[in-house]
């Protein structure tokens, strides 16, 4: 199953690119609508590129009146992506999408550079969020943990039913010429292929730790990079900065993929826990 | 549908310390003047947005200064290199205005060949850091040039209906002067087709996405 990762496409501006992929992931909504950083925005660097948006969004409950109505029109599952900063602030938004039926999954972003984080643990955000929903959870972890084998058990026994690894690593540019930070904020989510190896590592360390179905993302940029990334333990790939270069990219890496169909077979677990895999 | 095709260099020219990169059209429109296009530059990992400068026969024009990793390898490019092209993208300048002035500061004056051909050559105000970098008004018709110290604000007509394009300090200035003018942004770009919300300018409080709603915006 093929996805794109939260916050590389807007698949009401491209209908057709979203259409390329299995489900919709959404960009990120919380309780209250955000503008996003101060730009600049985006730099990029010699191996990947950094942004540094900051949860720009129009909220959830424009989001569900407004946004969904149009993305269900796509005819695609969607799933929707879910910040906040606090686990009360998560829990709000996973409860607005009970009873959206096109939702088939909440993917929880536990793990946004950009923003102030949460002050709850993974664990606790993620159980907060299990009371409000009985939608699907995919915790979406950040490389940065020191232990993110032990992060996958805690959100596992906390009620996610899912991993999506992983978010972008804190990084920053200069400019060439004037050595200051290119960022308005400085420091930026740093994605692109230099983040692949990272993504393997923690994608097999929780393949190992937990029985959830992982969604593998960081830097794919083909069917050998996706294949990788199963091969290591991920049931789902997403793709996310190679669309910005590369709207074609969903078709391509598919067809790329089939040359490695005996790593499709790695066995996925069929239990009620990958019920968003199943589905779609 | 999104139009992304390789296209082959066709020539590079020196316009000033600027360079003039035409491709083959292939199947891709020339758009509007004012829409853009991502060009795929050699080696690096994101495409540059370029407005479309000229469009003779069969060929796309874009006009740059090579000042980054990004143009520096689009203006390495030579006669028969490909590249990928992606446009034409975003809004580009209604040309439904009774009495045009092109106004435009430094490489800002990139769309303006094309626009000046559509709207029949009306008369243009451009202004540039330097005799040098002034060469690149022979690319537009009809055009008085000013040269700094001298700003095209302090030139500038009334009476005209203007599109502009050129530095965010000039367009900031034009909104006050010229209420009423179109105004071509520019930002740093990841994606060209609204996925990356990495464009964004300031208007009216709220965060717009310029490959979406603009690069034309009005003042």
């Amino acid at each position: 199953m093929l996805l794109n990762a939260s916050g590389c496409l807007d698949a009401l501006t491209a209908p057709d690119v979203a259409r390329s992929f299995d489900a919709f992931v959404t960009k990120t909504v919380t309780p209250e609508p955000r503008e996003g950083n101060e730009p600049v925005r985006i730099a990029e660097t010699d191996h990947g590129m950094l942004n540094s948006i900051g949860l720009q969004n129009p909220g959830v409950d424009t989001f569900c009146s407004e946004v969904l109505p149009q993305l269900q029109a796509l005819g695609l599952p969607i799933w929707v992506s879910i910040g906040g900063f606090s686990a009360a602030e998560y829990a709000v938004c996973a409860a607005s999408l009970n009873g959206h039926d096109e939702v088939v999954a909440v993917e929880i972003n536990l793990s946004c550079p950009n923003v102030d984080e949460a002050p709850e643990s993974a664990a606790e955000i993620v159980a907060a969020c299990r009371a409000a929903t009985g939608l699907p959870l995919y915790a979406k972890l950040s490389p940065h943990l020191p232990d993110i084998a032990e992060a996958g058990r805690a959100v596992e026994t906390a009620g996610a039913d899912g991993l999506s690894l992983v978010n972008t690593l804190r990084g920053l540019v200069f400019d060439e010429r004037t050595l200051e930070p290119r960022l308005a904020r400085r420091i930026g989510g740093y994605s692109g292929p230099a983040l692949k190896p990272v993504a393997l590592a923690a994608v097999y360390a929780c393949r190992r730790a937990t029985s959830l179905p992982i969604v593998g993302m960081g830097g794919v940029w083909s069917g050998r990079d996706a294949a990788e990334l199963i091969a290591a333990g991920a049931s789902a790939v997403a793709l996310g900065t190679v669309l910005f270069t590369d709207p074609d990219a969903p078709a391509r890496i598919r067809q790329e993929l089939q040359a490695f169909a005996p790593v499709q077979s790695v066995p996925i677990p069929a239990t009620r826990k990958n019920a968003a895999y199943q589905r779609n | 549908m999104l139009n992304r095709e390789r296209r082959r260099v066709v020539g590079s020219e020196q316009v000033g310390p600027y360079t003039l990169l035409r491709v083959d059209q292939g199947g891709l429109e020339p758009g509007i003047p004012g829409q853009f296009f991502m060009l795929e530059p050699p080696g690096r990992l994101l495409p540059r947005p370029m407005s479309l400068c000229i469009a003779p026969r069969r060929e796309l024009g874009f006009l740059f200064e090579p000042i980054g990793p990004g143009t520096r390898a689009l203006a390495s490019l030579g006669r028969g290199d490909e590249l990928g092209v992606f446009g034409p993208l975003g809004n580009g300048f209604r040309l439904d205005v009774r009495r045009p002035l092109l106004v435009g500061g430094g490489i800002g004056v990139a769309p303006f060949p094309y626009l000046s051909d559509r709207l029949g050559r009306p008369p243009s105000l451009l202004g540039f850091r330097s005799g040098f970098h002034a060469e690149a008004a022979e690319l537009v018709p009809n055009a008085e040039v000013v040269v700094e110290p001298m700003l095209v604000t302090e030139a500038l007509p009334g009476g005209y209906d203007v599109l502009a394009c050129g530095p965010e300090p000039m367009l900031e200035a034009l909104r006050v002067l010229a209420p009423h003018a179109q105004l071509a942004w520019e930002a740093p770009m990841a994606c060209g087709y609204g996925a990356c919300y990495g464009c964004v300018v300031e208007l009216g409080g709220r965060y717009k996405r310029l490959c979406v709603e603009g690069p034309v915006l009005a003042a």
